[in-house]
Order: structure tokens, then C-alpha cells, then sequence
């Protein structure tokens, strides 16, 4: 039987933790990240789960730890966010070329400098090309679920790769929600145990893992990555429909919020996508054909599918919670790519909006739309939203 | 390494099966050959023991060899150097008590051995 529970989002993911029930999490306590661990912490105290829980003395260590248990052939998991997922850098971008399917919940927030603890993207924004898979959630709910998912995904035969599940710093982790925690003998057994191939702690089948590869290695190895990569896109879609049958959701590469007949549409991630839909929701009632794209499975990017769903619309207005410095921001760059082969191009709109924190309402998301659809819009220029000038 | 596979063909990601550095000639790397003279070797066993390579192979021997002031030595003695693995850093010749390893040019040994 499946339990409704007021949690936040932190603990939400906590208890995605206690149902997988790893045999390794080494983690350091991070604003906003903290309230996952420090609830794991009380799972592993009381004896509620099996794990073996390393407190270390920073994020580099924490991602070392988790490292050596998941080549060891544990299931390992760590947590971060913000400057500890920049002070791991190093570590993180070793995981994708040893192959390790270890799964990361991130919790948004703000790159020092200015220092600052509250939501923006930029902290998993910088992670995108280096081989981790990213999923970006909602709400509390989604959290919870894509991390059940998460598990199941990086250690696929054919994928093998760590996983970055995010959710809103404070927005989402510190607020208290309604959320369904399925079952939890169902979800044991969808999340099973970890089979690895082979692990460094089978003795009786030595293999070196992590040699220098020089230039005649290096690149085809990171072929083979590439590979996997691709086909995450495929098991990912396994995986959620496993998923929907104790769920009952569906995990789609993004969402599609009344589209079917909409003029306009914005795509944004993550928690203020659940603002942009009472906006939508309001609009509608006035009778104005808008609707929203939310991607939640950011790498791979389902470019393919992504220009399918936005080809049909005027115009897309995409909202970035995070600046790529004198480039394009990290999700309209992805809107802009998949539209690249689209005939039938709609005229887009880059906005960026919320760093460090800042405060987005449904009454800026509506002069968005408003913007959208009186068609004053320049691809070339980035715009920004609730800025003062 | 003999034939260089393709992305497909390897171990996944950078991982190598057991003793793979057998595979690997490092004596590819060689500019500069250890060139040792028997004569003047007392099979201290320095060379083997410092050489980081195990490019010195040795054999445990009842007769016995001739070496340093005309000598038999017996028991455990040196060979000549494996050419596969040594890659000539010269440890064995720095080390050497009796200066029985000298490091020539790879070229000039060459040309010496024709
Ligand atoms: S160090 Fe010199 S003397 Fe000793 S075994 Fe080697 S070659 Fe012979
Ligand atoms: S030159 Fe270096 S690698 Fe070659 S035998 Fe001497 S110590 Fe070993």
C-alpha cells in the first residue's frame, strides 16, 4: 500500500534513499542539500535501512568514497548541491569514463560569487557535458519518483552511467508537500539490487579499472561513453514504464501542459514549471491559446523529440534559471538546436530569470506570454526577467 | 600492443583485464640500451632488484657462470636484459657496484650489434 506523506522535498528524496536502500552513501552536509542526509542519517541510526553511511570531511572525499564503494561493486549514492558539487568537480567527472552508476540527487542552488544559498540552476548547469545524466524535477513528488528511477537507469546494462536527479533549492526541498511513497515492497523490487558485471571486491575475477589512456586509448573510450549516453535515452523510457505500473504516472522526456491546440508556449524546468501552469491555466480561461513544455530528462536531450513537440507553435519563450556567460543560456541553446532542422521554425525568445533566488510570479510568466503573443520577440537578444535596470 | 582495437571491441570504459601490462612493450620507449658486460658482474643482484621494469630476468643456476675477476658465481644470477620491457632509464647502470652496465645510444648499440 502506497503512503501519503506531508514532507518536503529533501525528505522526499530520503525516502527514495530508504526504499533503495544502498550499501554505501557517503555524503557532506550542504545547504539546502542538507535535510536529505540529515534524514538518511536518522534512517541509518535507527536501523531502518542496511546502509553503511560515511561522514566524510568534504564533498571531494565524499565523491571519492562513493566512488571506490560503487567500483567495489556496492550501490553507492551521495548527495550535493552548489559549492559542494564544485568542490567534488574534480571526482564528478571521473564517474562517467570509470562507468559507475551512481546516483546523485543535486539540490539547486546559486555558484558563489556573490555567495548566496538560495535556487538557480547554475551549479548543474556546469555539469552538463561531461557525462552525467540529468533529470530535473518539479515538485517533491517527482523528486521521490525520479530518483526511484534514477537507480534503476544508471545501472542498466547498456547504460551504466551516474545520474544527477535535481530539484529546487528551498522552492521545492523546503517546503512541505503532499506526496505519495509507494509502497515499499513494491518498489524494493523494482529497484531489486545492484548486479554489477564485475567489481573490484570479486577477487576471483581481477580487472584493473582507472589506467592512464594516452592518445591511442582515450578518445575511443570516450566513443563508448557516448554510446551509452545514447542509449539512456531508449532505458530510460524502459524504466519509467516499469516505474508507471506501481506509479501509475508516466515519465516522459518533458511534459506537454495543453499544447494540443496552444499558439504559444514556454519551456522551463523544474518548480517554476508549476507556476507557469496556473499562468496557463488562468490564460486559458481567458480564452488565450498558450500551454508549456517542461524537459525533464536534460541529458541525454531528446533533441528528436523535442523539435516534434515545439515545431507546431508561433512562438516558445524559454526560460533559463541560470546564465552560460556570453553564450546562449543552457536550455534555450537546447531549443534553439532542436529546432534547427525544423522546416516550419517558430519564433523564439530566451529569458532569464530567478538567479540567486529571485522571486518568479505567475504575473511575470503572464507578461511573458503576453510577449509571446503579441509577437515581440528577437531570437538574438536574451531578456531578463524581474531585473531592475 | 600488437593491433589497436576499436571503441567497440574494448572492455567497457577504461577498464583492462588482469596482467595486461605483460602486453604492453615498453621497450618501445627505449633511447638509450643497457649494455652490460658479464665479465665484470658479481650477480649482486642491485640491477634486478632497482629496475622498475623486471626487465632483468634471472635464473638459478648448480654450475654456475663466469664473472667479475674470473670467477664462477652460482646460484641465483642474471641473464641478459629483456629488449621487450627494458624502456633504458638507466637505474640498473647508476646503481651497478662494478659498473658492469653501461647506457649506449639505441642507434650506436644497434650499429655495434650489425
Ligand atoms: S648490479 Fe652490476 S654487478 Fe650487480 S648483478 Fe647487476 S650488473 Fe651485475
Ligand atoms: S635501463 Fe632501466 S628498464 Fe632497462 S634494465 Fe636497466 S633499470 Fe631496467
Amino acid at each position: 500500500m502506497s503512503k501519503w506523506k506531508s514532507i518536503t522535498g529533501a525528505q522526499a528524496v530520503a525516502e527514495a534513499m530508504r526504499q533503495i536502500n544502498p550499501d554505501v552513501v557517503a555524503a557532506y552536509p550542504i545547504t539546502p542539500q542538507t535535510p536529505i542526509v540529515e534524514q538518511f542519517a536518522s534512517f541509518v541510526a535507527n536501523g531502518i535501512v542496511d546502509t553503511e553511511m560515511i561522514p566524510v570531511e568534504s564533498e571531494h572525499s565524499a565523491m571519492s568514497c562513493t566512488v571506490g564503494a560503487s567500483a567495489a561493486g556496492a550501490r553507492a549514492m551521495c548527495a550535493t548541491a552548489s559549492q559542494g558539487l564544485a568542490l567534488m568537480w574534480e571526482v564528478v567527472a571521473a564517474v562517467p569514463g570509470l562507468r559507475l552508476p551512481i546516483v546523485m540527487p543535486i539540490v539547486n542552488r546559486a555558484l558563489s560569487a556573490p555567495i548566496n544559498i538560495h535556487c538557480d540552476h547554475s551549479d548543474s548547469m556546469g555539469a552538463t557535458t561531461i557525462g552525467w545524466i540529468q533529470i530535473y524535477s518539479e515538485n517533491a513528488q517527482e523528486a521521490y519518483e525520479n530518483t526511484l528511477l534514477a537507480i534503476r537507469l544508471a545501472e542498466h546494462k547498456d547504460v551504466l552511467l551516474p545520474v544527477m536527479v535535481m530539484q529546487d533549492g528551498f522552492i521545492i526541498s523546503h517546503g512541505v508537500e503532499n506526496v505519495e511513497i509507494f509502497d515499499d515492497d513494491a518498489v524494493r523490487k523494482f529497484v531489486g539490487e545492484r548486479n554489477p558485471d564485475r567489481y573490484l571486491l570479486d577477487v576471483d575475477h581481477p580487472y584493473t579499472i582507472g589506467p592512464l589512456a594516452l592518445p591511442d586509448y582515450y578518445f575511443e573510450i570516450k566513443r563508448q561513453q557516448e554510446e551509452a549516453m545514447q542509449n539512456a535515452l531508449k532505458v530510460y523510457l524502459e524504466v519509467g514504464d516499469e516505474l508507471s505500473k506501481i506509479s501509475g504516472h508516466k515519465y516522459p522526456y518533458f511534459e506537454e501542459y495543453k499544447t494540443e491546440d496552444a499558439e504559444v508556449v514556454i519551456v522551463v524546468l523544474s518548480s517554476t514549471a508549476g507556476t507557469a501552469k496556473d499562468a496557463v491555466d488562468e490564460l486559458r480561461e481567458e480564452g488565450k491559446k498558450v500551454g508549456l513544455i517542461k524537459p525533464i530528462l536534460f541529458r541525454p536531450f531528446p533533441y528528436k523529440e523535442m523539435r516534434k513537440a515545439l515545431e507546431k507553435f508561433k512562438a516558445i519563450g524559454v526560460l533559463d534559471r541560470s546564465i552560460a556567460f556570453g553564450a546562449y543560456a543552457p536550455l534555450y541553446t537546447e531549443v534553439r538546436n532542436a529546432l534547427f532542422e525544423s522546416e516550419n521554425k517558430p519564433k523564439l525568445q530566451s529569458y532569464v530569470y530567478g538567479l540567486g533566488g529571485k522571486d518568479i510570479f505567475k504575473s511575470d510568466i503572464k507578461k511573458v506570454f503576453e510577449e509571446l503573443l503579441s509577437g515581440n520577440v528577437n531570437p538574438e537578444e536574451q531578456r531578463y526577467i524581474r531585473l531592475r535596470g | 600492443m600488437s593491433e589497436k582495437k576499436g571503441w567497440k571491441e574494448l572492455m567497457r570504459g577504461s577498464d583492462l583485464p588482469p596482467a595486461s601490462s605483460l602486453e604492453y612493450k615498453t621497450g618501445s620507449w627505449r633511447t638509450l640500451r643497457p649494455i652490460w658486460d658479464p665479465d665484470k658482474c658479481t650477480h649482486c643482484m642491485f640491477c634486478v632488484a632497482y629496475c622498475p621494469d623486471m626487465a632483468i630476468p634471472v635464473k638459478v643456476t648448480e654450475e654456475g657462470v663466469k664473472g667479475f675477476g674470473g670467477r664462477v658465481y652460482k646460484g641465483t644470477v642474471r641473464l641478459e636484459t629483456n629488449f621487450d620491457y627494458c624502456k633504458g632509464c638507466g637505474i640498473c647502470a647508476e646503481e651497478c657496484p662494478t659498473h658492469a652496465i653501461k647506457m649506449v645510444r639505441e642507434e650506436e648499440a644497434a650499429k655495434a650489434s650489425k
